[in-house]
């Protein structure tokens, strides 16, 4: 019970304090879980990396889950999820009563309009960050380019790319052989 | 009805969102489109508003759309949809770790899965971008509007100071400023 409750203070902290989500998460959660807590070792944090990467869903989640459950089992896993979860479903619902408040305010429409075109900037940086981490060969490019396609253009449904490159990447490393590296980092 | 909907709906992004909140955008606004949800600008709105509140895109997108759909409620179940998928796949890889880590499979199938993410974040561009500088649909008329322009030098400009590493907290904010300036300034 106080590992449960620890967990899920741990965790609303983290969720609290974590802007911008993904690996901007990282750094705290090393701090927290390994310097503070000592919960974890540090190679600990690059297998859970590992795992977040190769798992749907939100890398806070992830790792909250996966923590949680190492500490305290079921109940662990489902405080430090909840945990993370809780401030920023808080803060969002504040929000966006606020925001239907305030949404006709001039100063607060222009400065959406003025927002838009940073949202823009943000997405293109995380585009070039994907794409540095990505292997550079043809057959990666190749999925790229379909994927993109698909989705922006044709309006395929993403979950039916996802399924098609998971599938592909899968058989592609079945045939070309036991000697290929596995590449999960 | 609405919150059995919206629990599969988010369900399916929870399970299916690989690579961070932003390859997810062209997810919701398929979903946002064929359900009405929210207008392409709410979205774009949307997607600033939660890089500047704590906590992943991804869920801060479930509960947002959660609650302007099914109010509170809607707001619980579409953040319990988007978090249960991930949350029993980890369940499950906790108990065999060390054989999931060396998987020859999961390697194979992140190959492919990766540079896929790098093609939706790429979708998620084009359509954000249509929507900010087209927003009544492609056309060199719009290249006329003074509102093109002040789009175009912001993410110029933000674009920039992005590469630069500086937070998105703070990239945000000062794209507020211009856009309450050029808004008077320009009597938009």
């Amino acid at each position: 019970m106080k590992k449960s409750i620890e967990l899920f203070l741990t965790f609303m902290k983290i969720g609290a304090f974590t802007f911008g989500g993904g690996y901007a998460m990282i750094p705290l959660i090393q701090k927290e879980v390994c310097e503070n807590k000592k919960w974890l070792s540090e190679k600990d944090i690059s297998d859970i990396v590992v795992i977040s990467e190769s798992t749907p869903g939100p890398i806070a989640i992830n790792t909250a889950t996966f923590i949680g459950y190492r500490r305290a089992g079921f109940w662990g896993a489902c405080m430090a999820t909840l945990g993370v979860v809780l401030p920023s479903f808080l803060i969002i619902s504040l929000i966006s009563l606020m925001l239907t408040e305030f949404q006709n305010y001039k100063p607060v429409r222009y400065a959406f309009m003025g927002i838009r075109g940073a949202v823009l900037a943000l997405i293109l940086k995380a585009l070039w960050m994907m794409f540095k981490s990505s292997k550079k060969n043809v057959i990666s490019y190749c999925i790229m380019g379909v994927s993109l396609i698909l989705t922006a253009f044709l309006r395929i449904d993403a979950v039916f790319v996802i399924i098609g490159c998971g599938l592909f990447g899968l058989l592609w490393s079945l045939t070309a052989g036991k000697d290929r590296k596995n590449d999960t980092a | 009805m609405i919150l059995l909907e919206l629990f599969l709906i988010f369900m399916k992004i929870g399970a299916f969102t690989f690579g961070g909140g932003y390859a997810m955008i062209a997810m919701i606004q398929a979903e946002a489109e064929r359900n009405g949800w929210l207008t392409q600008e709410q979205l774009v709105d949307f997607v600033a508003l939660s890089e500047s509140t704590p906590g992943p895109l991804a869920l801060n997108m479930a509960t947002f759309v959660g609650l302007k759909t099914g109010g509170i409620l809607g707001a619980i179940i579409a953040t319990a949809g988007i978090v249960l998928p991930s949350f029993i796949i980890i369940l499950i890889i906790a108990k065999c770790f060390e054989k999931y880590k060396k998987s020859k499979a999961v390697g194979g199938v992140m190959s492919g899965l990766k540079p896929a993410v790098v093609g939706l974040i790429g979708a998620a561009f084009i359509s954000v971008a249509r929507t900010v500088f087209f927003p009544s649909g492609v056309s060199f008329a719009a290249l006329s509007e003074a509102s093109f322009w002040v789009f175009l030098g912001i993410f110029a400009l933000t674009a920039m100071l992005a590469f630069k590493k500086i937070h998105p907290i703070r990239i945000i904010l000062l794209s507020a400023a211009i856009g309450i300036g050029a808004g008077y300034g320009l009597e938009l």
